[in-house]
């Protein structure tokens, strides 16, 4: 949504990246080889996070961690607290659940969650980190716009690097 | 009083005698980042943030407690010392669970402004996920163990300029924390003046006044230097 505040400048991006995989901005499933950036939001909580993070990492060039999620696990980590998914689930589900209580279990549907959530340069190398929940579209254009010329952005200040 | 002269960063400096080296280089116009240090109470070099380097000195000595000398020749920014400092901030993260996005002091808050500083964009430590509790017994205030960075302001500054003496610290290694009275709700503590001072202290989100939501927490840094400076001095305006 973040990246939506962009508005007009988004017609500046359009003239020099295709969109080739986005959960929102395209109807692609797969995600596609030779891809020169790509924007990562979110911890890795369950299996199907980390197969598409894997996947991410090996087909593209220059990956970005995009935002608290993605940098510091944040919010959805803080179920770490608990030890493992057991406690969550099972206080979701279970305890707080209707007539029909129970863990939700469809193997290849329903990715497992995984038993600690994590930020994503703790599983694969990270090219460039833009913090903040969420970063701020000026900050998100300060640090895509070099890219674009091929430069590398100065991540520095509080305008750059503040969490939250 | 009697001055000593030291160079600090290749300036040359005048500080008075049984000053610390922070003192003489704030006084110089040199920053130099801290977190456990706060005007008005004494300085136990907790957080090592401002470690410096002397010279003829093998070690890294923290700058607020570290008195000046004559001729000391000590450098206050290096890559080397940079380095560090953006380690031991990292390390802070790392250790406890420092959600800003959740957190009641996000925006003023000196652990966030001095990531800020050391241009930690990441922490390279894996998070620890440590359990801890929260004290919401005080009918105003709460403690969440999950923000502390057991910098100890709010010991200092209960002790010495309320003279409650309502905190302190138990416990070794991670298992540390701060605590009140002896390791008893803070609501049952009977020493305990509700006065603040703690609050005013504390430099992130652990202890906090109730009913403050996210980013609200706002704290008055100036009262606790005034009290200070209104008993020694007998200046009661600011």
């Amino acid at each position: 949504m973040s990246f939506l505040d962009l508005d007009e400048w988004l017609f500046e991006v359009a003239k020099f990246a295709d969109i080739v995989y986005s959960p929102v901005a395209s109807d692609i499933k797969d995600y596609p080889e030779d891809v020169d950036v790509c924007l990562v939001e979110g911890a890795v909580a369950n299996e199907e996070n980390l197969e598409l993070l894997y996947k991410v990492r090996q087909r593209t060039k220059f990956v970005i961690s995009f935002g608290d999620c993605a940098v510091t696990a944040n919010v959805p980590a803080m179920r770490n607290m608990l030890g493992s998914s057991e406690p969550v689930l099972k206080r979701c589900y279970l305890e707080l659940g209707d007539k029909t209580a129970q863990l939700p279990h469809e193997p290849g549907i329903v990715p497992e969650l995984l038993d600690r959530v994590r930020p994503i340069h703790e599983l694969v190398e990270i090219d460039l980190f833009i913090p903040g929940c969420p970063p701020s579209a000026p900050r998100i254009q300060a640090a895509i716009e070099p890219l674009l010329k091929g430069e590398q952005p100065v991540m520095e200040g509080r305008s750059m690097i503040k969490f939250g | 009083m009697s001055v000593v002269t030291l160079k600090i960063n290749d300036i040359d400096v005048a500080a008075e005698a049984g000053k610390t080296v922070l003192d003489a280089a704030r006084e110089a116009g040199i920053r130099i980042p801290t977190l456990c240090h706060l005007d008005g109470v004494s300085d136990v070099g907790a957080c090592r943030l401002c470690l410096i380097e002397i010279k003829g000195i093998p070690k890294l000595l923290p700058a607020c407690v570290t008195e000046v000398a004559e001729g000391m020749d000590v450098t206050t920014h290096t890559p080397q010392l940079d380095e560090y400092r953006r380690m031991t901030v990292e390390m802070l993260f790392s250790e406890g669970n420092h959600v800003c996005a959740v957190c009641v002091a996000n925006e003023n808050c000196e652990l966030q402004d001095v990531a800020i500083e050391v241009g930690m964009d990441h922490s390279r430590f894996t998070y620890r996920f440590p359990e801890r509790g929260v004290d919401i017994s005080h009918p105003q205030f709460g403690i969440d163990h999950n923000r502390c960075i057991l910098c100890t302001r709010c010991v200092r500054v209960c002790d010495e300029i309320e003279g409650a003496h309502v905190w302190d610290v138990a416990g070794r290694g991670a298992a540390a924390k701060v605590i009140t009275g002896l390791n008893q709700p803070w609501g049952d503590v009977d020493a305990c003046t509700a006065c603040g001072k703690c609050v005013d202290a504390c430099p992130t989100g652990s202890i906090f006044r109730k009913g403050s939501t996210a980013s609200e927490l706002d704290r008055d840094r100036g009262k606790l230097e005034f009290l200070v400076k209104a008993r020694e001095e007998n200046q009661w305006t600011r």
